[in-house]
């Protein structure tokens, strides 16, 4: 039985292989569809391998608990919405650190147990090692930390963008609170690495572990939980990485650390896009100062129908339109772009204008209108398209607000000053559709709404555009 | 055996690994990726497996379940969700979008 070792070993070598060429081919378009294949034939290359792993005990109850997990994710899945995504990727995302931190507590209860029935010699890790080294202590104990961060604070994150928990949970001496608990969990942690392997203590640590995950993501508020649902998805691949380690298993390793380091520079350019630093997302509470002295903006919001609008594009040279999630939640995008296709037809210049941050995630609104059908060639980024407002005779905002917000540059006192903005009151004349008169998802309020050159179509995006359309139809005859 | 430099060594290269492939993607791509790395790490599951494999009493039995049953998630779940948001990018491509429905 030498050679199954031997095989296993390969089967892990190959499987951190397609992860990473998985992964390089997933970031450019063109290959982005195999790229996901790929790292699927390694992961199942990678599971079929652990179960042939000799000296496995419960192999029923795994098999049980990877059908039953397998199936229910499958079909979660496969029914979510485009626009739900950010949160199924933060729910999927906390299961990870979840399974991270449940190995780092069998691991270290498994030290523990040891440490009383050590003349047994069970066996407790992969390698059949009986008692664990200080480098593996250590990392147990730093993975699981990682982990359990990861997972409480990802359930957080994902209870918050499917709207469960809307209020922001802020009191005072927060940040005093939030650092004791991880003080705590890091001393605990310290005493478990150096040899204090109890119970009590085990179960504390990770008490204070799950405690500090919730205290650290409930203040943030949602227009910057997709930064910190990336900060999770980065933990928790470190989180693997240093599990692997105590498991000796290079593939976990591998993969964690690329996930790893992926997911911080991922992070870093979400931030980015954002205006914010990662520092400020995690401790600066945003909006907390908003509201107090924000600037007062004068003037009024001025409606218009359906019809004028209609007619206002038909008649324009060129059209921008400025897509943001709430066009999304109305699942708005496949009228819009059947109104798009209207206005292409009379001979209207149309493009799409995205915000990096547009949706809940960057790129997440590029996946919503691909999903209408939206071809690439129309769909600019925000660096292309702001010189040429100046020259758009109509922008047509659906759904976005904040990132439209002129305040941005205007308003030293607004949470979102100096986040990069699309510079849509530079059109001449621009056309808000949106449902009420309430403020966007930071809770700021809007001066373009309030701007000279601005009308309000007040209406849900779905009926909104279904109207355009109509209007636009009937010009036609 | 893997010890602590030998182990710090793939660490650094891990990383830098990790820090290239993504260093040059588009915004619109950001999405699918974050996506697409949750799915990597949910090599987690074999670690899961691996520990309920060598669970002994109950109580590791049961947190070795728990692990395996996340870990199965995250990666199918994972899996899944970028599978679908990728099948869209083909369809969208200038030469295929003029003709989705």
């Amino acid at each position: 039985m030498a050679w199954l070792p031997v095989v296993i070993k390969a089967c892990y070598f190959l499987a951190a292989l397609l992860f990473i060429l998985g992964l390089k081919r997933m970031s450019s378009p063109r290959t982005a569809r195999g790229g996901i294949l790929w790292a699927g034939v390694g992961m199942l290359v990678a599971v079929i391998a652990t179960f042939a792993l000799p000296d496995m005990h419960n192999r029923g109850l795994i098999l049980a608990a990877v059908l039953i997990g397998v199936a229910a994710a499958w079909w979660s899945g496969r029914r979510v919405a485009m626009t739900a995504m950010p949160q199924m990727v933060a729910l999927y995302n906390g299961m990870g650190g979840g399974a991270a931190a449940a190995i780092g507590a069998s691991e270290l209860f498994g030290y523990a147990g040891s440490a009383v029935t050590l003349l047994d010699g069970g066996q407790f890790t992969a390698s059949g090692a009986d008692t664990p080294g200080t480098a593996q202590l250590v990392l147990a104990v730093l993975g699981a930390l990682i982990g359990s961060v990861s997972f409480s604070g990802s359930l957080i994150a994902f209870a918050k963008l499917q709207g469960w928990l809307d209020k922001r949970f802020v009191f005072p001496g927060q940040r005093v609170v939030n650092l004791l608990v991880l003080a705590g969990a890091v001393v605990l942690g310290g005493m478990i690495a150096s040899g204090q392997l109890t119970m009590p203590l085990i179960i504390a640590f990770f008490v204070l572990a799950l405690l500090f995950g919730l205290l650290m993501t409930l203040p943030i508020g949602g227009a910057d939980m997709p930064v910190v649902i990336s900060l999770y998805n980065a933990f928790t691949g470190l989180a693997v990485a240093f599990e692997g380690f105590v498991l000796q298993n290079e593939a976990m390793i591998i993969a964690g650390m690329v996930v790893g380091a992926a997911g911080t520079l991922l992070t870093q350019l979400m931030a980015k896009a954002m205006n914010r630093s990662i520092g400020n997302v995690l401790f600066g509470s945003f909006g907390a100062a908003a509201g107090a002295e924000a600037q007062a903006i004068g003037g009024s919001q001025k409606p218009i129908e359906a019809s004028d609008a209609a007619v206002m594009m038909a008649y324009a040279e060129r059209v921008v339109i400025v897509p943001g999630y709430g066009m999304a939640v109305a699942q708005a995008q496949h009228k819009v772009w059947e109104f798009a296709k209207l206005l292409i037809e009379r001979g209207v210049k149309v493009k799409f204008a995205i915000h990096p941050v547009a949706g809940r995630m960057p790129g997440h609104m590029n996946v919503l209108l691909a999903e209408a059908g939206v071809p690439y060639d129309l769909i600019a980024d925000m660096d292309d398209i702001n010189p040429e407002f100046p020259n758009t005779d109509v922008a047509l905002v659906i759904g976005a607000n904040d990132v439209v917000n002129p305040l941005a540059k205007t308003d030293p006192s607004s949470p979102i000053y100096g986040m990069p903005i699309l510079d849509v009151a530079a059109a001449k004349q621009v056309i808000v559709v949106k449902r009420g008169k309430g403020t966007g998802f930071a809770g700021i309020e809007n001066a373009l709404f309030y701007a000279d050159n601005a009308r309000m179509l007040y209406g849900d995006g779905q009926a909104a555009a279904g109207q355009l359309v109509a209007e636009l139809k009937s010009l036609e005859t | 055996m893997i010890d602590g430099f030998l182990a710090l060594y793939i660490f650094m290269l891990a990383a830098f690994t990790g820090y290239e492939i993504i260093a040059r993607v588009p915004v619109i791509l950001h999405t699918p990726l974050m996506s697409g790395s949750n799915f990597i790490h949910g090599i987690v599951l074999v670690g899961a497996m691996i520990a309920l494999g060598h669970a002994q009493t109950a109580f590791e039995i049961a947190i070795g379940f728990l692990g395996v049953l996340l870990g199965a998630g995250n990666a199918a779940g994972g899996y899944v969700v970028t599978e679908r948001m990728l099948e869209m990018f083909k369809s969208s491509k200038p030469a295929a979008g003029k003709e989705a429905k």
